[in-house]
């Protein structure tokens, strides 16, 4: 079963990936419809091999970020919900084809290995599994603001040199790539700081365990702080354009940073997330 | 059942025969009604544009034959004479008839490949020949295939997506920047024809508000009345250039009209909004080093005809994929055309065979004496059997199989063979 998931959903993400290029190329809507038909379908296969993963861990029904792998996995998955919620809403299918093979490598990357033998966290519960889900989330939506900013700048730079190429006309119009980048950092923004409070109220509970001068708690504050001054400036005519999106670009170094640097080297209390 | 075309195009006549050939919607009406009433063709559908002049029609007769006849009407009814007409004319006839409608309709005929208007141009003069009851059921089929390859050439090539005008490719490269213009405001420099063309093509567009500035008040005025727009005075850059998203300028200048210290100025009063810029005077109306400030994107000429180049390449390479999708439908409507025709010759057939079973039974039965009259009715409705039997069958496999219809080409070739001695259908 977990194998069948595994294949569906790469199918499902990969064909959903050579229909978005083929949009991109030629720009016929029906492609672009079946690429978001296909990512759909990926998402809820996608769902389903979390589930199995997550039962595959401890025999019970649990979020699936108790390994690297399974954060991983998730982080893949919310980051195609975040994609896909902001295609729906600003109806802009261009940027799938960049978003899609970071979704088609998360996914692949965290299944191909089997579940690790790490004892499970000492917090449990909604309220735990919501500081966990919701902060992955946050790093999804900033990880698609980080690649909307990204095609942002090169789309700016072509035009700035009038030298157009084919794709120019395909990308979506500067001013919109920022408002999508804009809509995806909000969602980050408005996660992290609710999951991050249920984290503290964890923290509080299991303060006999844990003390509050974790660096995670410094670099998620950070991170918190540079996405508001982002979102705050962002907005301004002054910084609207090339400079937000430097912004942007930069701000997510540093929630790499946070995910990657002070998970497995500095918290004593985060391992994936 | 044939498709007889008689016209004259951009490519065959100069404008000044176009323009004497071509026909007026009320002149369309009659030239159908004269053709149907003097027996010259049985469906007829005019369709002219700026470009082109063209007669669709089915006739009575071999679709060769009625040819001299649709010229000659044509010289009479526009008073062209002959020998001015006679070099570009062209006749294409069944298959080539069709393929060229469908080529007209995916834009690959028209002067600047690919263009969108064609397209409604031949919705419209089908419109208005089967409002008038001038096509039949050949003259409807060929236009409505000729429009569903118009819509599938435009929906799967980028024939007809990217701009081939200066002023288009300008408004494109706009809407990369701002998306849709509808809420943003235009400011035109100068009244003449380039700042015409791309006010147009701003307005079409959907621009929200629009500005026009002349040294002569009184051009400006005309051309912003034309497009509903707003004249602002000459030259009070401080008040106006914060205001627009779109500067387009084209006006005679020697040195540059915009300034990097008047746009500079512009940018601080307006926060750096972005700024598009388009200078399409020579010399130059805006300092090159504007292109330079932050949020300000600025397109000469020079650099818009450069991508009207690229554009232009990119249409021609779609052009097999185009010609594909039309040769398709030429096959679909021939192979329609031939179950029609062939269904048509059956029914004949049939007819024939009723006729010879009863020549049959008047000379042969009719002999037999010893058969009783129900014997008698019993043989005859055992040969009517035989004979829907005999037809059936094939005319049930036409109606199925795509396959068989194309390998079957000359429909007229069939009825010779067993109907030498009838007329058409």
């Amino acid at each position: 079963m977990h194998f069948a998931l595994f294949i569906a959903t790469v199918v499902a993400y990969a064909l959903s990936l050579a229909l978005y290029l083929l949009f991109l190329s030629t720009g016929r809507v029906l492609t672009g419809r079946l690429g978001t038909l296909l990512l759909a379908v990926g998402l809820v296969t996608h769902y389903f091999a979390l589930l199995e993963r997550s039962r595959g861990l401890n025999g019970i029904h649990t979020v699936p970020y108790h390994d690297l792998y399974g954060a991983m996995s998730l982080f893949g998955w919310l980051l195609a919900l975040t994609y896909l919620g902001l295609e729906l809403y600003h109806r802009q299918r261009s940027v799938g084809a960049l978003v899609l093979p970071f979704i088609l490598v998360f996914f692949v990357a965290a299944h191909v290995a089997p579940p690790d033998k790490l004892s499970p966290p000492d917090a449990h519960g909604p309220l735990f599994a919501l500081h966990v889900t919701l902060n992955i989330l946050a790093y999804s939506a900033f990880a698609l603001a980080f690649v909307l900013s990204l095609i942002f700048l090169v789309e700016e730079s072509f035009l700035r040199s009038h030298k157009l190429g084919d794709v120019v006309w395909r990308l979506p119009p500067l001013e919109l790539l920022e408002r999508m980048s804009r809509s995806s950092v909000l969602i980050g923004l408005v996660s992290i700081t609710i999951g991050t409070s249920f984290g503290f109220l964890w923290v509080y509970r299991l303060s006999y365990k844990y003390s509050f001068y974790d660096p995670k708690y410094a670099i998620t504050l950070v991170v918190l702080i540079l996405y508001l001054i982002y979102f705050l400036l962002a907005r301004t005519a002054a910084w609207r354009g090339a400079r937000a999106s430097k912004l942007c670009v930069f701000n997510f170094l540093i929630v790499f940073l946070s995910f990657t640097v002070v998970n497995f080297y500095l918290s004593h209390s985060h391992r994936f997330f | 059942m044939e498709i007889v075309l008689v016209g004259l195009n951009h490519r065959t006549a100069p404008v000044e025969v176009r323009e004497r050939v071509s026909f007026t919607a009320e002149q369309a009406r009659r030239a159908s009604e004269e053709l149907r009433s003097k027996g010259i063709l049985e469906e007829t559908l005019v369709l002219s544009t700026c470009n082109r002049s063209e007669v669709y029609g089915v006739p009575p007769e071999a679709s060769r034959e009625c040819a001299p006849g649709l010229s000659s009407f044509l010289s009479e009814f526009h008073s062209v004479r002959m020998d001015v007409l006679g070099t570009s004319l062209y006749h294409h006839y069944d298959r080539e008839a069709v393929r060229h409608l469908f080529r007209v309709a995916a834009g690959l005929d028209s002067m600047m490949l690919g263009e969108a208007e064609i397209l409604g141009q031949v919705r419209e003069a089908y419109r208005v020949a089967h409002d008038q009851g001038a096509t039949g059921p050949v003259l409807n089929r060929l236009f409505q295939g000729a429009l569903e390859v118009g819509k599938r050439v435009r929906s799967e090539t980028e024939l007809g997506t990217r701009p081939m005008s200066v002023a288009s490719a300008g408004v494109k490269l706009a809407e990369r920047i701002f998306g849709k213009l509808a809420e943003r405001s235009g400011l035109v420099l100068g009244a003449g024809t380039i700042s015409e063309q791309v006010i147009a093509q701003l307005r079409d567009r959907g621009i929200a508000r629009l500005y026009v500035m002349n040294r002569s008040r009184e051009r400006a005025e005309g051309l912003a009345k034309q497009y509903s727009g707003d004249v602002l005075p000459w030259g009070d850059w401080k008040k106006v250039l914060p205001v627009p998203d779109v500067i387009v300028s084209s006006v005679s200048a020697e040195d540059a009209v915009l300034r990097r210290e008047i746009v500079e100025q512009a940018m601080e009063t307006r926060a750096n909004r972005a700024l598009f810029l388009m200078d399409l005077g020579l010399p130059r109306n805006i300092d090159p080093s504007v292109g330079k400030l932050y949020n300000v994107y600025l397109y000469n000429m020079d650099d818009l005809t450069e991508i009207v180049a690229q554009n232009r390449h990119a249409r021609e390479n779609e052009i097999p994929k185009a010609d594909a999708i039309v040769e398709e439908h030429v096959g679909k409507f021939l192979s329609w055309q031939a179950s029609v025709e062939l269904v048509g010759l059956l029914n004949e057939l049939r007819a024939k065979m009723r006729d010879e079973r009863v020549k049959f039974v008047h000379m042969r039965v009719d002999s037999m004496k010893h058969l009783t009259e129900t014997d008698r009715a019993f043989v005859e409705k055992l040969m009517d059997e035989m004979l829907e039997g005999l037809v059936l069958e094939p005319a049930q496999r036409l109606r199925g199989e795509k396959d068989l219809r194309r390998k079957i080409h000359n429909v007229e070739a069939l009825r010779d063979l067993f109907l030498p001695n009838r007329g058409k259908s």
